[in-house]
């Protein structure tokens, strides 16, 4: 239990998916120019992080890794080579599905995810996090916990980008610098923030 | 039209510095970052988009008039998977080492902003060979920014280009140190950043 917190934490701050590993990148400079979609876009993300992280852990461990197939009677067959086209075509999937599911039972949550919602299919955060969790073998738990806290580090760090550029439009920025250069230059000065809190282990 | 007329250069010439995609259109700065500690994984990644890219971009041009429009992303992404799904195989068996070290980026391409984004904004209107030449001038305008930033994070982090050491070596005995930060995320951010304010006075391009 205290290694799953532990890895939780480690992967909200520390290993931070986008401030680290600068995935989700297109969709952070994209969305972050207001709070509100900001808060929207995280919580959409944390959403099918928990959800897809876990199921490519199941396709990946019931189907696709060397000898997976042992169940099925085929222990030679080795078809990670499928991976990437498995792991986004469960995404994809994933994301349809959970978008008619919410408009079914929520149409409030629907119309404030509503528009997000497709777009996550190719954020590669969420990719990421997949990719990640095969390479680093994670169990079925770690990789749930792992797929929250990816979500929630990237929802942390957009929303907290909305609220500074918010405050930027009434700032002087010289001309070229304005829009993306001075977004780069302020998600540089976060992740280093962010790099402060390696060395936490709980 | 012949195969190099002045509207077709100017496909493989725009992208290259006024319509830049990382720069201006603001596409797949995901894994722009993330390989660029060295030249030598810059290089490669540069590589393996140039090539996804320009026969992805084909591809779908060939598909544009055969796919219906409400299956059309999920018939992308399956070609382009299988294209990046080719490029790492090659990876692994060529050049196992710079794959290991690339991780999970060489995946990435598959949701690399800039390879759906042209085949949504290009390939889907125009011919083929139009297509590969957008692809190859986006692919490329690509490479120059992620080449720059490597060869400012490997210079200014490691003192090296391509592992070899060109800062001499009187120079760390007279107190010269390598910048530690420039190896680290914030560098790339903070060099992306600056590489971009250059780019954009150069070019005139002001937005937002």
């Amino acid at each position: 239990m205290e290694h799953l917190i532990s890895l939780f934490v480690e992967t909200v701050f520390v290993n931070n998916l986008l401030l680290a590993y600068f995935l989700g990148m297109c969709s952070f400079l994209a969305v972050s120019k207001r709070v509100d979609t900001a808060i929207g876009l995280g919580l959409a993300v944390i959403f099918v992080e928990v959800i897809t992280v876990p199921t490519n852990w199941a396709i990946h461990h019931f189907l696709l890794a060397p000898g997976a197939l042992a169940w099925a009677g085929l222990p030679d067959v080795d078809l990670s080579f499928l991976g990437f086209i498995s792991y986004i075509a469960v995404i994809a999937a994933m994301v349809q599905l959970v978008e008619m599911v919410i408009d079914r039972y929520s149409p409030a949550l629907y119309s404030s995810l509503g528009i997000f919602l497709p777009l996550i299919a190719v954020n590669c955060a969420i990719l990421g996090a997949s990719l990640f969790m095969v390479e680093r073998e994670y169990t079925l738990a770690e990789s749930a916990v792992f797929g929250l806290g990816a979500g929630v580090g990237f929802a942390l760090a957009i929303v907290a980008m909305a609220a500074i550029r918010e405050k930027l439009r009434y700032s002087q920025i010289p001309d070229g610098l304005r829009g993306l250069g001075i977004t780069m230059l302020i998600t540089g000065l976060m992740a280093m923030a962010f790099m402060s809190f390696s060395g936490i282990s709980l | 039209m012949s195969l190099f007329s002045k509207k077709n250069q100017v496909f493989l010439k725009d992208p290259l510095m006024d319509n830049n995609p990382i720069s201006t259109q603001v596409l797949g700065i995901c894994s722009a970052l993330a390989v660029t500690v060295q030249l030598q994984t810059a290089v490669v990644m540069s590589l393996a988009v140039i090539f996804v890219l320009s026969i992805s971009n084909v591809a779908i041009s060939l598909l544009r008039n055969k796919v219906p429009s409400n299956i059309r992303i999920i018939v992308e992404l399956a070609i382009i998977a299988t294209l990046v799904i080719l490029v790492d195989q090659v990876l692994k068996a060529y050049l196992y080492d710079i794959s290991k070290q690339l991780s999970v980026f060489v995946g990435l391409i598959i949701t690399n902003c800039i390879v759906l984004g042209r085949a949504e904004a290009f390939a889907l209107q125009n011919k083929p060979w139009p297509s590969f030449l957008d692809g190859v001038g986006n692919a490329l305008g690509y490479s120059i920014i992620l080449l720059t930033v490597a060869f400012g994070r490997e210079l200014l982090g490691s003192g090296t280009i391509f592992g070899f050491q060109v800062i001499p070596d009187a120079a760390y005995a007279a107190g010269y140190q390598n910048m530690g930060l420039m190896v680290l995320a914030p560098g790339a951010f903070i060099l992306l950043g600056l590489i971009i304010w250059v780019q954009r006075a150069l070019s005139g391009t002001v937005t937002e």
